[in-house]
């Protein structure tokens, strides 16, 4: 039996856009967190009353570094499609666990984690997991843009090199330009540097690049912190273009941005537990929820801004 | 199962829920990866193995000529004089280039403008990567044409090679001590001299005294500069007079090298395992010197 | 300099008389100067003693230059009894065994740079680096005395002859002496001292290589190979060309262990499995007994040849590595 992936794509239904080709999935056994399987016919109501699938299940994720234990018992499931926002004061290990999902953080001298993280009900530590190819899905931007001393040509055309993608390599290109709102504004300088573009630029290079490979998922650490307030509109005007078609993870410290894009929205925070604090999930809900009605107390001081 | 079975140069339909392992052309590239890693760490084994060849090389060799009388008599039993000398020449030379080499280095880190940093900067990078044979040829031609070999005429030449070595050594220790010192002595009103004199060479001291240690090192192994200049210096009795030829370890080295000697070659090793032993043991205590230094500089 | 309180201030002017009387002021004074001239002194001993180098060497050479002008770079004969001096052999030698330090070494080389930076754990680098070091401190008569002994006899016995049956046909690989001294022994003691230098300035400037833009490399999927390749080379391209330089610049001047195991010939052959010499190592050997002056003097004038090379190995040298920390520097 095959089912169109796009079927769970709200803002696809709602263009009647065809799938793009390739996204076909056979599935062999069914998947967690799908209540029934609606038709490619299906109204665009439909996805109010399914859940889309989970991406990513956390459960009781703790993550140490060394004997100092930066996060504890975390668990939430991240959804296809939608924006999920982590936000929460500094130090609180909203960027830690980010980094998890797509082992970043394995380069971190004493990084250890407990838990599982699921990705598609696989592991992403499990034993036969193969670091490249988890990066190769799960794909990063981080706060401060880091463009390659390339042409901005070859910035974004490398990662598809290496995979193997050399046809329509300047179609892939410009596609991926397009998609992060730059093409207009870079494509008579190509072959210029990268490192001549604004930071606002670079950003959005950043994320050009990233979607160039066509991962499966987005995660976005702070991308417009470092950023003026200009860029940052664009930023989020990205991300908005850019739901549905990738299931993004943004860690924020702007609340603002956070009601502005985000889907659901999770709150991190510092509990104490035994002697120190240490940073763990406190409320994870629709952004509504956590912005307008949210349960608990803690949760409700820092959106209003009655601390951090 | 995929449904298309993708061609080799464009990658397969791409299906995020398959399990994490390597798809596409992912195996392809672990395998170069891995290959390429492979490389480098021989590379780093094989740099390692000929060290461990060639010192136990010579501290196999070199054993068998190791005796008390080897090291304290002279030629033909020992090689005692020719230490001697050698402890002289490079002796003299460091005496020679250590003031020389802080000196240059106090001007780089306390006097130079950036015109005058540059050059003398590059002038040290210079006579750092000068051929030891063409310091010799000068040398030669400089103090011993129409005049004569001497033993101290081989330490101008060794000081010409430390001078460099002792200079970069300093500078990288005067660089370190922190600017806050220099600022608060010129706020107490001290003289610059002073300064200088009393705070901030002190407290390079320890970094001095390792880059001459390892300035030491290096010339007690050059052979070039002391060959053309103190070659004729014997080693069968003791010598102590700088103003002679004076006998050398590496001249001795090289000189029974050349000839086709083999009882001569193993008073070769056991020259090649003094001289290394004294390398090493100059080199560790050096290092040893240099972090407990640093640290106390940036603490 | 001793600052001076702005004028007038009478309490200060009180507090300074009981502190610095004009002698001490002047003591100072004289301190500042005396130090900065004694330093600035030096520095400029060391100027003179470079352009002395060179002055004397280039006069040494004037006899040899003025009878054989440049031909003597491209004459080969090298004969002292008979007053004919051509260097181009020992230039030969030169270029070859360098050449074959660099070509063999600066690939080893930078692949342990790469293994010290980027893949050993902080407790193997801290072994692995300092025994790489080690091999730099390795006196070069004793690297040649080895060489000639151990390394010889291993190379005339299974090396060379292998290298000749297999690939005999080409002519660098030529029918193997029975001495153990040759090219291809100079070639890799050469090699052995170059690895050193080439792998600590490569491992320095890997590690600088910012870590944001290695995880930026990582995050889009890439192996660590294509990580190295497509973003840690570039960016230190022109600092492993300094590195390369410096090699070279060391390869080019190594006079002693060269003339111990090249076997002290003076013509040019492509076998690599021949006695030559070099430039550097002639002087070693010959310098000591010169037939006549014209011997001494053709000495010098390869020695000229040698400075001129050496110097502007290292100027460029240098020269790259301070452009390329500029622009590294000069990135946003």
């Amino acid at each position: 039996m095959s089912i169109d992936e796009q079927t769970f794509d709200p803002s696809q239904a709602r263009n009647g856009k065809a799938p793009a080709p390739g996204r076909v999935r056979i599935r062999t056994e069914p998947l967690p967190g799908v209540i029934g399987a609606p038709a490619a016919t299906e109204s665009a109501d439909a996805h109010f009353h399914v859940a889309p699938d989970a991406v990513f299940e956390a459960e009781n994720v703790g993550i140490f570094y060394g004997p100092k234990q930066a996060l504890i018992d975390v668990s939430m499931k991240i959804r296809r499609g939608q924006v999920t926002a982590l936000i929460g004061p500094s130090g609180c290990g909203k960027t830690t666990f980010l980094r998890s999902l797509n082992r970043m953080n394995d380069s971190v001298p004493g990084f250890r984690i407990e838990g599982h993280i699921n990705y598609h009900g696989h592991d992403i530590y499990g034993s036969n997991v193969d670091t490249v190819e988890v990066r190769r899905r799960i794909g990063m931007v981080f706060q401060k843009p880091n463009p390659f001393p390339k042409s901005i040509f070859d910035n974004i055309a490398w990662a598809p090199r290496n995979l193997g993608m050399r046809q329509g390599l300047a179609e892939r290109v410009e596609k991926a330009l397009r998609g992060a709102a730059l093409w207009e504004e870079v494509k008579d300088r190509l072959k210029d540097s990268a490192l001549g573009l604004s930071g606002g630029q670079q950003q959005r290079l950043c994320i050009a690049r990233a979607i160039a490979i066509e991962p499966d998922v987005l995660l976005l650490d702070e991308p417009a912190s470092a950023l003026d307030p200009i860029a940052t509109g664009a930023i989020e005007d990205l991300i908005h273009s850019l739901k549905g078609r990738f299931t993004i993870v943004i860690v924020t410290h702007n609340m603002q941005q956070a009601a502005r894009v985000a889907d659901r929205t999770a709150f991190f925070s510092l509990e104490t537990r035994g002697e120190k604090p240490i940073g763990t999930l406190i409320e994870f809900d629709e952004t509504e929820k956590i912005f307008g009605a949210p349960r608990d107390p803690r949760t409700r001081d820092y959106v209003t801004g009655r601390f951090g | 199962m995929r449904l298309l079975p993708g061609s080799r140069r464009e990658p397969e339909p791409f299906d995020p829920t398959q399990p994490l392992v390597a798809t596409g052309n992912l195996r392809r590239r672990n395998g170069v990866s891995v290959f390429i890693q492979g490389l480098a760490v021989a590379a780093a084994f094989a740099a390692v193995a000929v060290l461990v060849i060639v010192i136990i090389a010579v501290v196999s060799h070199g054993v068998k000529a190791i005796s008390w009388d080897f090291i304290t008599k002279g030629e033909p039993e020992g090689i005692g004089p020719t230490l001697v000398g050698s402890g002289i020449i490079v002796g003299i030379a460091t005496l020679i280039a250590m003031p020389i080499g802080v000196l240059i280095a106090l001007f780089l880190s306390e006097y130079s403008g950036r015109r005058s940093k540059r050059p003398v900067q590059l002038m040290m990078d210079v006579m750092n990567g000068l051929p030891s044979i063409i310091i010799a040829v000068f040398v030669y031609i400089l103090l011993v044409a129409h005049k004569g070999q001497a033993g101290w005429k081989a330490s101008v030449a060794l000081a010409i090679i430390e001078v460099p070595l002792i200079a970069r050594g300093t500078q990288e220790v005067l660089n370190l001590v922190p600017s806050a010192q220099r600022e608060a002595a010129d706020a107490l009103g001290v003289a610059r001299w002073r300064s200088v004199l009393t705070i901030i060479l002190p407290a390079a001291t320890g970094g001095i005294v390792t880059a001459t240690l390892l300035s030491v090192a290096r010339a007690a192994g050059e052979t070039a500069p002391v060959l053309l200049i103190t070659a004729l210096g014997h080693g069968d009795t003791f010598h102590f007079n700088p103003l002679e030829p004076l006998p050398s370890v590496p001249v001795k080295i090289f000189q029974l090298s050349e000839e086709a000697n083999p009882e001569g070659f193993t008073e070769a090793w056991g020259l090649s395992l003094i001289l290394i032993a004294i390398i090493l043991v100059l080199g560790l205590g050096s290092r040893a010197l240099l972090n407990r230094s640093k640290r106390k500089l940036t603490r | 300099m001793s600052a001076t309180p702005p004028a007038g201030t009478a309490s200060l002017k009180l507090a300074r008389s009981n502190r610095q009387s004009p002698a001490r002021k002047r003591a100072d004074r004289f301190g500042d100067v005396a130090l900065r001239v004694i330093c600035a002194a030096a520095a400029v001993l060391a100027a003179v003693v470079l352009i002395l180098i060179a002055k004397e060497v280039f006069e040494g050479a004037q006899p040899s230059f003025a009878k054989f002008g440049f031909s003597f770079v491209t004459h080969q004969e090298w004969a002292p009894p008979l007053e004919q001096f051509g260097g181009r052999g020992l230039i030969f030698g030169t270029l070859i065994t360098s050449a074959m330090a660099l070509l063999i070494g600066a690939p080893v080389a930078i692949s342990i740079g790469i293994f010290l930076a980027l893949m050993a754990p902080a407790a193997v680098r801290n072994v692995i680096s300092p025994l790489v070091e080690m091999l730099a401190a390795i006196p070069s008569v004793i690297l040649g005395f080895w060489g000639l002994i151990i390394l010889g006899p291993v190379l005339v016995n299974t090396v060379e002859p292998f290298l000749h049956n297999t690939f005999g046909f080409i002519p660098i690989f030529g029918s193997p002496q029975t001495t153990g001294a040759s090219i291809f022994n100079a070639g890799l003691i050469l090699t052995i001292m170059v690895i050193p230098i080439i792998a600590s300035v490569t491992r320095d400037l890997f590690a600088a290589v910012p870590r944001d833009l290695q995880d930026g490399a990582a995050a889009l999927g890439s192996t660590r190979w294509e990580v190295i390749r497509g973003v840690v080379l570039p960016t230190t391209l022109s600092g492993i060309m300094g590195a390369c330089l410096l090699g070279l610049g060391r390869a080019l001047g190594e006079a002693i262990a060269v003339s111990q195991v090249i076997g002290g010939g003076t013509e040019s052959h492509l076998s690599l499995f021949k006695n030559g010499g070099t430039m550097a190592s002639i002087i070693a050997l010959q310098f000591n007994s010169p037939v006549n002056a014209l011997h001494t003097a053709s000495l010098y004038y390869l020695a000229a040849l040698l400075l001129i090379i050496g110097v502007a190995a290292n100027l460029l040298a240098s020269w790259i590595t301070l452009r390329f920390r500029a622009a590294a520097g000069g990135a946003p």
